[in-house]
């Protein structure tokens, strides 16, 4: 379980988040939402322990500020939005990169590192790819590859900073059902902010809407993506849909044609 | 649950791998070690080849068999050949010091440079980066125009490149931090920019100064040259054990230089802790740059050269390229030494202008070959 309570970060006069507080359940998904310069960002890289923050942090039960980076790295696995990917490093080395939290601070990889590494390079398909350079390799690929990094530091909680930015709609998809079964598969916690807030809703158990630093909201989606909570937020081209098969949609409109007369 | 409880428990593995692909990746990490162990023993071959030419080859034209004669005498229980005191001499006082000297300049110079490209993720870096070679220069110039011994000199050098590279330190780290994350990815930068204000401006000093005593302006050219035509047993005695805690060091840390490739906040949130790393890095590569630098005066190009093309070579990984720099900045200083000696002989050629006349048409021919374009592309 993670919880964080007054949690405040300061970029020097801007205070990024304000003293929120809030918690997720071992297991959960939670879909960190908001407009762009709200605090998703800040909020996900203060509970990785990236960012001097004023306030309490507890991950699983210990206080994040008693832990050294190598303990907050065996609990908490980071995916920022733009990963750096080395061009010339191959995939498997990439994916070993995951396992430095669990080497020794001046040896080498074990073969259980080795056999883990294999493990998620094996689950996540890419084994065919372990070999290649990241240099070679497409947006959706790489997404894969940077969750496999992840998966090998085997750490109960995964934080995704919007983890399908730089995909196309079906690579979203396909990204986003791809950690739905990992973190089933592995009981995991995964925190993401994610700007689409259809895909919010479809996949995230509950939502968070982060606003000018502050916390609006937080429960299922259905409480969260609310015409007037979001129009509040977002502006007045947002409008909220049922599907017919039940699942909440968000779509924009133009302005121009919502004031045109019917 | 606690963090330890959570540490030891297993979590689901993933799903079964077939025999054969368990195999084949397993075996991965053991072929880039092989490879490690190939690309050092290459290394070391022409490492060996570049020493018995650096011994065998100088003005005096000794036989092969006298120079492997006079080596012999020094050996423990070694045979007694035919060997004049003059060119045993020539052989253990004059050739094999430089040798050795060029040796443990070389490996520091390309080790350095690959460290400091590694720590700052500059491919422009080199060991003089944080201003060691300013600082080294103007600690060499006070003592040279202040017509004070000249065994002064080295240590003059070395304190003058250790401080210029801790005045750029304690600079950038203080401008950089507050301004960014805990990772200090601002601190970098910072340490960058300070090193080029800490060189530019220690450089004005040592040019003031060179400037007004002209009668050992020749005397500080020379040495801001470099070179290595006044190497002694003493001189590798000096820099010996700086040079063996630096080569150790970095050694030990080449797994984490990987680590630090994917920039500072994700090194971190994989476990490491950026700023020691990168402190304790640069502290072992100055130490080595300091204490060449000290006895060999400023050899430029071997230090951003060697890495380079080792890395078109061999791949980015500094767990290979850190090794093979090493011998192979070794091996070339030598090389590039005899060439400067021989050239001209008995003048020599300044070895910087070798260095850069050999390296940078083997430099380019590395870069354009077919394995260069297809690791940048």
């Amino acid at each position: 379980m993670i919880s964080f309570e007054n949690l405040t970060v300061r970029y020097g006069d801007t205070v990024a988040l304000d003293g929120v507080t809030g918690r997720v359940a071992d297991g959960e998904w939670l879909g960190v939402i908001g407009p762009n310069g709200a605090g998703k960002t800040t909020l996900l890289s203060a509970i990785a322990g990236l960012l001097p923050s004023a306030g309490d942090i507890s991950i699983c039960g210990d206080r994040a500020a008693v832990l050294s980076r190598r303990q907050l790295a065996r609990l908490i696995a980071y995916v920022p939005q733009r990963p750096v990917l080395p061009p010339g490093m191959t995939v498997s080395d990439y994916v070993l990169l995951g396992r430095t939290a669990h080497i020794g601070y001046l040896r080498t990889e074990t073969a259980t590192d080795r056999r883990v590494c294999q493990e998620v390079i094996g689950q996540l398909d890419l084994r065919a790819m372990a070999r290649r350079k990241l240099g070679t390799m497409s947006g959706g690929e790489l997404q894969r590859v940077v969750l496999a990094r992840a998966l090998a530091q085997e750490a109960p909680v995964l934080l995704l900073d919007e983890p399908t930015s730089a995909l196309d709609l079906g690579r979203r998809m396909e990204a986003l059902e791809l950690v739905d079964e990992v973190r089933r598969e592995r009981a995991l916690t995964v925190v993401s902010a994610i700007h689409d807030l259809t895909l919010a809703g479809q996949f995230a158990d509950r939502l968070m809407l982060v606003v000018a630093a502050h916390i609006v909201t937080a429960g299922p989606a259905a409480e969260v993506l609310r015409d007037d909570l979001l129009t509040a937020h977002f502006g007045p081209g947002v409008q909220v849909m049922m599907t017919d098969t039940g699942e909440i949609a968000v779509i924009s409109r133009r302005l121009a044609r919502l004031r045109a007369p019917r | 649950m606690t963090a330890t409880q959570r540490e030891t428990a297993r979590l689901p593995a993933g799903q079964t791998e077939p025999g054969q692909d368990r195999r084949s990746l397993l075996g991965r990490r053991r072929d880039g070690d092989r490879r490690t162990g190939r690309a050092v023993a290459v290394a070391t071959a022409v490492l060996v080849i570049a020493v018995l030419a650096g011994v065998a080859i100088g003005p005096a034209e000794l036989p092969l068999s006298q120079v492997l004669g006079a080596l012999a005498t020094h050996l423990p229980w070694h045979p007694h050949p035919a060997v004049s005191a003059l060119d045993t001499a020539i052989v253990w006082q004059i050739r094999l010091p430089r040798v050795i000297l060029g040796v443990l300049v070389g490996s520091m110079l390309a080790g350095g440079g690959a460290a400091y490209q590694g720590i700052f993720r500059n491919p422009l870096a080199d060991p003089y980066l944080l201003g060691a070679a300013a600082g080294a220069g103007l600690g060499a110039t006070i003592v040279i125009v202040s017509g004070g011994n000249m065994a002064l000199t080295p240590p003059a050098a070395f304190a003058g490149a250790a401080g210029a590279v801790t005045l750029t330190y304690l600079l950038g780290a203080r401008t950089g931090r507050g301004s960014g994350t805990a990772a200090g990815s601002n601190s970098t930068a910072s340490i960058l920019l300070a090193g080029v204000a800490v060189a530019a401006l220690l450089t004005a000093f040592q040019t003031y100064l060179q400037q007004q005593h002209t009668q050992t302006l020749a005397y500080v050219y020379a040495w801001i040259l470099g070179g290595l035509s006044a190497a002694t047993w003493s001189d590798i005695w000096l820099i010996l054990p700086y040079v063996a805690v630096a080569a150790i060091t970095l050694l030990a840390h080449r797994r984490l230089l990987d680590v630090l490739q994917v920039g500072e906040e994700e090194a971190t949130s994989l476990g490491v802790n950026v700023t020691r790393l990168r402190l304790t890095l640069v502290v072992a590569a100055t130490l080595g740059v300091a204490a060449a630098v000290s006895v060999s005066g400023l050899i430029g190009f071997v230090g951003i050269i060697v890495p380079h093309a080792i890395r078109l070579m061999a791949g980015p990984s500094y767990r290979l390229l850190l090794p093979v720099s090493m011998i192979g900045g070794a091996a070339f200083l030598v090389l590039a030494d005899v060439v400067a000696r021989t050239a001209q002989a008995p003048a020599e050629v300044p070895i910087g202008v070798i260095t850069a006349l050999i390296g940078a048409p083997f430099f380019l021919f590395v870069l354009c070959s077919r394995r260069a374009r297809q690791d940048l592309s």
